[in-house]
C-alpha cells in the first residue's frame, strides 16, 4: 500500500442534498441505510488507484471531508467550519437538482472554502461576489455533482440537465447527476466512474506531481481589510 | 352606504396584511427552499392576514373608527373564518403533507389526512374538559367552544414564550454573564478537533484497507449468516472481522467525540464574537438595557407570584389605573377621556406590535433550526398555527389591558368566556416557565466554565 500522505477532498453543500449519502456511496460502494443530520463535519477514506490500469498504478487514500452546515450561517458558525479548510486538495460540489437555491448556494460554498483555504494569518473578507475570472484561475480542482435525479419527472430533465451544464461551466467543472440511494450510477464503467475517477486522478496530480511551487491554492486577487484579527491556524 | 365603506377599507387592510405575510414567507422564513406547494404559502398569509386583522379591529375600537355595527359584524366574520382557519383546514393539511412525506401512505393520502384530523379534533375536544373555561349553556360547535379551547393552547404558548424571553433577554443582552474565552482557548480546541480527526481517518483507512483484502481474496461476508454460518463462527473466529468491529466501534466513540467537540469550539467562537459586539457602542446599549430588563423580569415574576397567591385578578388596567393615580395623587388636572384614549391607544399598539415582531422574529429562529427540506411544508403549517392561536389569545388578554369602555367589543363577541381564567393560567404557565428558564440557564452556565477548565 502507498504511504500515508493526504489527499483532502471536500465535499460541500446546503443541508439535506444528500452529501453524507454521496460520500458513503463513493466510499463503501453501498447505499447509506440511514441518513441522518450531519453535525460538524464526517470524515471517510476511498481507496483510488491513481492511472488505472497503466504500468504507474499506485494505489491512493482520498480522504473525503463531509463538512455540514448552511451558507448563511452566522460569522462565528463560519470561523468554526473555516478550520476543516485548510490544505485542500480538492473540493466536490454537491446540489439538489430539485431544489434551485442549493445550486445558486454553490457559488458561495466555493468561495467560502477556497478564501479560507490561503495564507492563514489576517481575515480575508471579499464582498462575495462571484467572479468567473477567478474560477478560471483557480487551481483547485472542482467537481459538480447533482442528486435526486430519480425525483425529477422524465419531462423536465433536459431543462434541468442544461440549467446544471451551465452551472459547471461555470465553475470549470465536470459535473455528474446521479441518485445517490441507487449504486447503478456509479457502477464501473460507466461515464459518471469514469469522470470521478480523472476527476480523483486530477487531485492526486495536483498534489504530488506538479510540485513546483503549485501548491498556492485560490485566487490571485485577495482584498484584505486591514486591522482585522490576526488568526494564527496551524498547518498540520 | 357607510357599511360598505366600512367593508372596504377592512378589506383592503386584508389584503395590505395578506401581501406583507406572502413577502414575509418568501424572502425570510424559504429563502433557502424553493416553493413548489403554492398551498403552504397562501395558508400561511392568510392565517397572518386574518389575525392582523383582529388586532386593527381592536385599533379602531379604541380610536372610534368606522361604524360601530359594522365593526361588530366584521369582528364576528374575522372570528369564524380564523377558527375555521385554525380549526379545520390548517390541521387537515398538516396531516396530509405529513402523509405525503411517508412514502408508504403514499396511494391513500386523503384518507389518512381525514384520519389524522379526526385524532386532532377528538384531542382538541378533549382538552376543553378539565378546565372551567365556559358555562354550560352553549351548544357544541359554537364559537365560545372552539375559541376557549383555542385560547387555553395560546394562552400556555405565549405564557411559556413569555416566561422563558423575559429571563432569556437580560442574560443575552448583559456582559456579565459573558465567559472569557481567550484565542489560546480556541486554537487548543481547534487542535483537538483535527487531532481526533487524524484518528478517525487512520482508523478508516485501516478499515478500509481489510475490506479491501477481503474483498481481494474473495471474502465478501465477514458477517456470519445462517444457521450454519453462526455455528461455524464459535469454532472458528475470522480474525480479521472481530478486529474490524472493534475498529468500528472504535470510530462510533471518536466520531461523537468529533461532535461534541465541534460543537464546543462553535459555542466558543460564538462567545467571543459576543464578547467583541459588547465592546461596541451597541453592545454597550444592549447591556444597559439588560439591566433595565432584568429588574422588569423580576418584577413580573413577583407580580405573577402575588397574582397567584393572593387569588387576585386585577379588576383595573395599567391606563385607567396610572390616569387616577395622576388625578388623585399627583393633583394634575387633565382631559381624562381624551387622554385614556390615545394613551391605551399607544399602549395596546406597542404590545402588538412588539408581540407580533416578536413572534415573528422567534418562529423563523425556529424554522432555521429545526427545517429540512423535506419537513419544511409541515413545518412552516405548525408555525402558522401557531401564529393564529397566539394572536387569537393575544386578543383574549389585551383585553385586561384596556379601558372597560373599549373592552365592550370583545366582550360582547366572545361572550361568556371566563376571561379570570386565562389570566390566572397565564400567570401560572409565565412563572413556571421563567423559574425553569432561569434553572436551565443556571446549569448551563455552570456546567460550560467546567468544561472549558477540563481541556
Amino acid at each position: 500500500m502507498a504511504a500515508l500522505d493526504r489527499v483532502k477532498v471536500l465535499v460541500l453543500g446546503d443541508s439535506g442534498v444528500g452529501k453524507s449519502s454521496l460520500v458513503h456511496l463513493l466510499c463503501h460502494n453501498q447505499v447509506l441505510g440511514n441518513p441522518s443530520w450531519t453535525v460538524g463535519c464526517s470524515v471517510d477514506v476511498r481507496i483510488h488507484d491513481y492511472k488505472e490500469g497503466t504500468p504507474e498504478e499506485k494505489t491512493y487514500y482520498i480522504e473525503l471531508w463531509d463538512v455540514g452546515g448552511s451558507v448563511g450561517s452566522a460569522t462565528s458558525v463560519k470561523s468554526t467550519r473555516a478550520v476543516f479548510y485548510n490544505s485542500l486538495n480538492g473540493i466536490i460540489l454537491v446540489h439538489d437538482l430539485t431544489n434551485k437555491k442549493s445550486s445558486q448556494n454553490l457559488y458561495r460554498w466555493s468561495l467560502e472554502a477556497l478564501n479560507r483555504d490561503v495564507a492563514p494569518t489576517g481575515v480575508l473578507v471579499t464582498n462575495g461576489d462571484y467572479d468567473r475570472e477567478q474560477f478560471a484561475d483557480n487551481q483547485i480542482p472542482l467537481l459538480v455533482i447533482g442528486t435526486k435525479l430519480d425525483q425529477i419527472p422524465e419531462t423536465k430533465r433536459n431543462e434541468v440537465l442544461t440549467r446544471t451544464a451551465f452551472l459547471a461551466e461555470d465553475f470549470n467543472a465536470e459535473e455528474i447527476n446521479l441518485d445517490c440511494t441507487n449504486p447503478r450510477y456509479l457502477a464501473a464503467g460507466s461515464s459518471n466512474a469514469v469522470k470521478l475517477s480523472r476527476f480523483f486522478d486530477k487531485v492526486i496530480e495536483k498534489r504530488y506531481f506538479l510540485r513546483d511551487g503549485n501548491q498556492i491554492p485560490g485566487f490571485s486577487e485577495r482584498k484584505r481589510f486591514g486591522g482585522g484579527t490576526v488568526k494564527s491556524l496551524h498547518y498540520d | 352606504m357607510s357599511f360598505l365603506i366600512d367593508s372596504s377599507i377592512m378589506v383592503t387592510s386584508q389584503v395590505l396584511f395578506f401581501g406583507f405575510g406572502w413577502l414575509f414567507f418568501m424572502r425570510k422564513l424559504f429563502k433557502d427552499y424553493e416553493v413548489r406547494q403554492y398551498v403552504v404559502q397562501v395558508i400561511f398569509s392568510v392565517t397572518f392576514a386574518f389575525s392582523c386583522t383582529m388586532f386593527e379591529l381592536i385599533i379602531f375600537e379604541i380610536l372610534g373608527v368606522l361604524n360601530s355595527s359594522s365593526r361588530y359584524f366584521h369582528w364576528k366574520l374575522n372570528l369564524c373564518v380564523i377558527l375555521l382557519i385554525l380549526v379545520f383546514m390548517v390541521p387537515f393539511y398538516i396531516g396530509y403533507f405529513v402523509v405525503s412525506n411517508i412514502r408508504l401512505l403514499h396511494r391513500q393520502k386523503l384518507l389518512f389526512a381525514c384520519v389524522l384530523w379526526l385524532t386532532f379534533m377528538y384531542f382538541f375536544w378533549k382538552l376543553g374538559d378539565p378546565f372551567p373555561i365556559l358555562s354550560p349553556k352553549h351548544g357544541i360547535l359554537s364559537i365560545e367552544q372552539l375559541i376557549s379551547r383555542v385560547g387555553v393552547i395560546g394562552v400556555t404558548l405565549m405564557a411559556l414564550l413569555s416566561g422563558f424571553g423575559a429571563v432569556n433577554c437580560p442574560y443575552t443582552y448583559m456582559s456579565y454573564f459573558l465567559r472569557n474565552v481567550t484565542d489560546a482557548d480556541i486554537l487548543a480546541l481547534e487542535r483537538r478537533l483535527l487531532q481526533t480527526m487524524d484518528m478517525i481517518i487512520s482508523k478508516k483507512k485501516r478499515i478500509a484497507v481489510a475490506h479491501r483484502t477481503m474483498f481481494q481474496r474473495g471474502e465478501v461476508h465477514n458477517k456470519p449468516t445462517g444457521f450454519w454460518g453462526m455455528i461455524k463462527s464459535v469454532t472458528t473466529s475470522v480474525a480479521g472481522s472481530e478486529n474490524l468491529s472493534l475498529i468500528q466501534q472504535e470510530v462510533d466513540a471518536l466520531e461523537e467525540l468529533s461532535r461534541q467537540l465541534f460543537l464546543e469550539t462553535a459555542d466558543l467562537h460564538a462567545t467571543k464574537e459576543r464578547i467583541e459586539y459588547s465592546k461596541t457602542f451597541q453592545g454597550k446599549y444592549f447591556n444597559f438595557l439588560g439591566y433595565f430588563f432584568s429588574i422588569y423580569c423580576v418584577w413580573k415574576i413577583f407580580m405573577a407570584t402575588i397574582n397567584i397567591v393572593f387569588d387576585r385578578v386585577g379588576k383595573t388596567d395599567p391606563v385607567t389605573r396610572g390616569i387616577e393615580i395622576t388625578v388623585n395623587y399627583l393633583g394634575i388636572q387633565f382631559d381624562v377621556k381624551f387622554w385614556s384614549q390615545h394613551i391605551s391607544f399607544i399602549l395596546v399598539g406597542i404590545i402588538i406590535v412588539t408581540s407580533i415582531r416578536g413572534l415573528l422574529i422567534t418562529l423563523t429562529k425556529f424554522f432555521y433550526a429545526i427545517s429540512s427540506s423535506k419537513s419544511s411544508n409541515v413545518i412552516v403549517l405548525l408555525l402558522a398555527q401557531i401564529m393564529g392561536m397566539y394572536f387569537v389569545s393575544s386578543v383574549l388578554l389585551i383585553r385586561m389591558s384596556m379601558p372597560l369602555e373599549y373592552r365592550t367589543i370583545i366582550t360582547e363577541v366572545l361572550g361568556e368566556l371566563q376571561f379570570n381564567f386565562y389570566h390566572r393560567w397565564f400567570d401560572v404557565i409565565f412563572l413556571v416557565s421563567a423559574l425553569s428558564s432561569i434553572l436551565f440557564l443556571y446549569l448551563a452556565h455552570k456546567q460550560a466554565p467546567e468544561k472549558h477548565m477540563a481541556l
